[in-house]
């Protein structure tokens, strides 16, 4: 249909070509990241799984790359986590409390907000030099699985805060006020009402944020150094960690250690892989069940 | 106890969030043992005013009062007197039925837990849930989720909470507004027979509502300060039929809102 006064150009076949050329854009630009991700993958599978076996997870280093194993890094990471989560778990989730329970909305609470999202992006290398000054000199730790475990247990500390804090924010406020009305008093509101409801998502940050602690090389490199590990680590022990010991690996000269470092990547993906699994279920599982 | 004393007493109320004064010298008295309704347009004042009777307002950090509330005679907005312990003695029901994401039984247990209930705990629950009609429909499924039940059942199930730790004053902050008809009628019976043993205070929107369910009702307005006062208070049948403020008058005929 014609236009009675052309004071429009409308070109609508132009746009469309800028419309499709965009489209193509973001389209490559998601291929890009799917792509890489698969490449990754495969080339990491191909090169890993003829040396993927029972007793590469069961044997401990070695300098013959057909006798060497991951079960010292396996191990170390285990317990390494272990007494990171007891540590970040209870500081974290203590600190979302007061930031969203208890703390007056002032300057000062406002300061320290914005200084743990700060320090969420603080490169994991810094930390591991202050878990170097202060667990390994300053409090004589040595460097041992406590002293590596404190340290991701700070660096995961703000993603922990961050995460709890989203958690409890989350919460209906009816809950808070119908338990106030009850004569509940503020820690009681907490326990009852406050907490079961953000409990899932605060499960849900802590599994991500502990599998963020569990894939960083950088700080442990820092704290522990490059160690030849052949017993399970106590946490007091020396004590080498999956990323560390893939690490060391692929600086090795040999072809073939560089394949058992493939073999522990796979290892490390499946790990982390079953925990970001679970914090997905975990989430699921409360969804449904609350909004029956 | 002389129960023809009133059970409130609130003398010259001024109520402030920061700078911003929602009440204006509020002077009224609440008789034990009847349902009085408060209403007015929005933004009258009606739910603050409320929320004045249990402290509930202690909660909003900006809120401040002047003038008095008194309960039983006392202050009770006096320094020795405790929030937490004032409120388990004056109950609550919200707009929004509020039950928490917790088990029916769990949740009427709830208030008898955290203020120390000394006597059998199912004996209790059983106790207040047929207090508040709900009873019938829910002795077989306790340990279901409260939030699997109608917005009718879940109101009626906040307002057995409410009646576990054993109140002398229920706070009803337009607790039908969120439900359908039949769910709204079933909560007006309920707040009837529950008036044989509490004081209620019923804020609402609805007109009828009020005529229906009160003894006597106060009407409040916003002034041109937007602060709420109160025009008039008095019995039901008489707001109605007979205002004595022509405010109030033309305010029940609709002739604004």
């Amino acid at each position: 249909m014609a236009r009675i006064a052309n004071r429009f150009d409308p070109r609508l076949a132009r746009r469309k070509m800028v419309g499709g050329i965009f489209y193509g854009v973001f389209f490559a630009a998601v291929l890009v990241s799917i792509i890489s991700l698969f490449v990754l993958l495969i080339q990491t599978a191909v090169e890993g799984l003829p040396w993927l076996d029972f007793d590469f997870l069961t044997n401990y280093m070695s300098r013959k790359p057909e006798l060497a194993g991951i079960k010292a890094a396996i191990m170390g990471t285990l317990i390494t986590i272990v007494f990171t989560a007891l540590f970040t778990v209870p500081v974290g989730v203590g600190a979302a409390i007061y930031l969203e329970e208890y703390a007056p909305k002032n300057r000062l609470t406002q300061i320290i907000e914005i200084n743990i999202s700060n320090l969420a992006g603080v490169p994991s290398v810094v930390y591991g030099l202050l878990g170097l000054g202060v667990f390994v000199q300053l409090m004589s730790l040595g460097k041992v699985v406590l002293a590596g475990a404190l340290t991701l247990g700070l660096l995961v500390l703000p993603i922990v805060i961050l995460a709890s804090r989203e958690a409890i924010r989350a919460v209906p406020n009816e809950y808070r006020l119908g338990a106030f009305a009850l004569g509940a008093d503020q820690w009681q509101v907490i326990k009852g009402a406050v907490l079961p409801s953000a409990l899932p998502g605060i499960l849900t940050g802590t599994i991500l944020a502990l599998s963020r602690a569990i894939g960083e090389a950088a700080p442990i490199l820092v704290i522990s150094g490059l160690v030849y590990v052949t017993f399970v680590p106590g946490p007091l022990d020396r004590f080498t960690v999956m990323p560390l010991q893939i690490f060391t690996w692929v600086g090795r000269p040999q072809e073939d250690f560089r394949s058992l470092a493939a073999a522990g990547i796979i290892v490390l993906l499946i790990i982390l892989l079953s925990m970001n699994a679970i914090a997905v279920l975990v989430r699921n599982k409360y969804q449904t069940r609350s909004e029956d | 106890m002389n129960y023809a004393a009133p059970i409130f007493k609130v003398n010259r109320l001024n109520l402030f969030y920061d700078a911003f004064r929602a009440l204006n010298n509020i002077d009224m008295e609440i008789r034990r043992y009847s349902i009085t309704a408060l209403i007015g347009p929005s933004g009258c004042g009606k739910s603050s005013l409320l929320r004045c009777f249990n402290r509930m307002n202690d909660l909003i950090p900006t809120a401040r009062i002047e003038g008095e509330v008194l309960f039983e005679d006392a202050d009770l907005y006096s320094p020795n007197v405790d929030a937490t312990e004032i409120r388990s003695r004056i109950g609550m029901v919200f707009q929004r039925p509020n039950p928490f994401p917790k088990s029916i039984y769990d949740n009427v247990a709830f208030g008898l837990k955290i203020n120390g209930y000394q006597g059998e705990m199912d004996e209790a629950v059983e106790r207040s849930l047929r207090q508040a009609a709900l009873w019938g429909e829910v002795k077989d499924r306790l340990r279901n989720s409260a939030l699997d039940l109608s917005g009718g059942q879940q109101q009626r199930l906040c307002i057995a909470r409410a009646l576990a730790v054993e109140p002398e004053v229920i706070l009803m902050d337009e607790p039908a507004s969120a439900l359908d008809p039949i769910a709204t009628l079933a909560i007006e019976d309920l707040v009837r027979e529950l008036s044989e043993r509490y004081t209620i205070v019923i804020v609402t929107h609805n007109m009828q509502q009020a005529a229906r369910v009160s003894d006597e009702t106060a009407f409040l307005m916003v002034g041109e300060d937007r602060a709420g006062y109160l025009v008039e208070h008095g019995e039901t049948n008489q707001i109605f039929t007979n205002p004595k403020n022509e405010r109030t008058e033309a305010y029940i005929t609709g002739r604004f809102s």
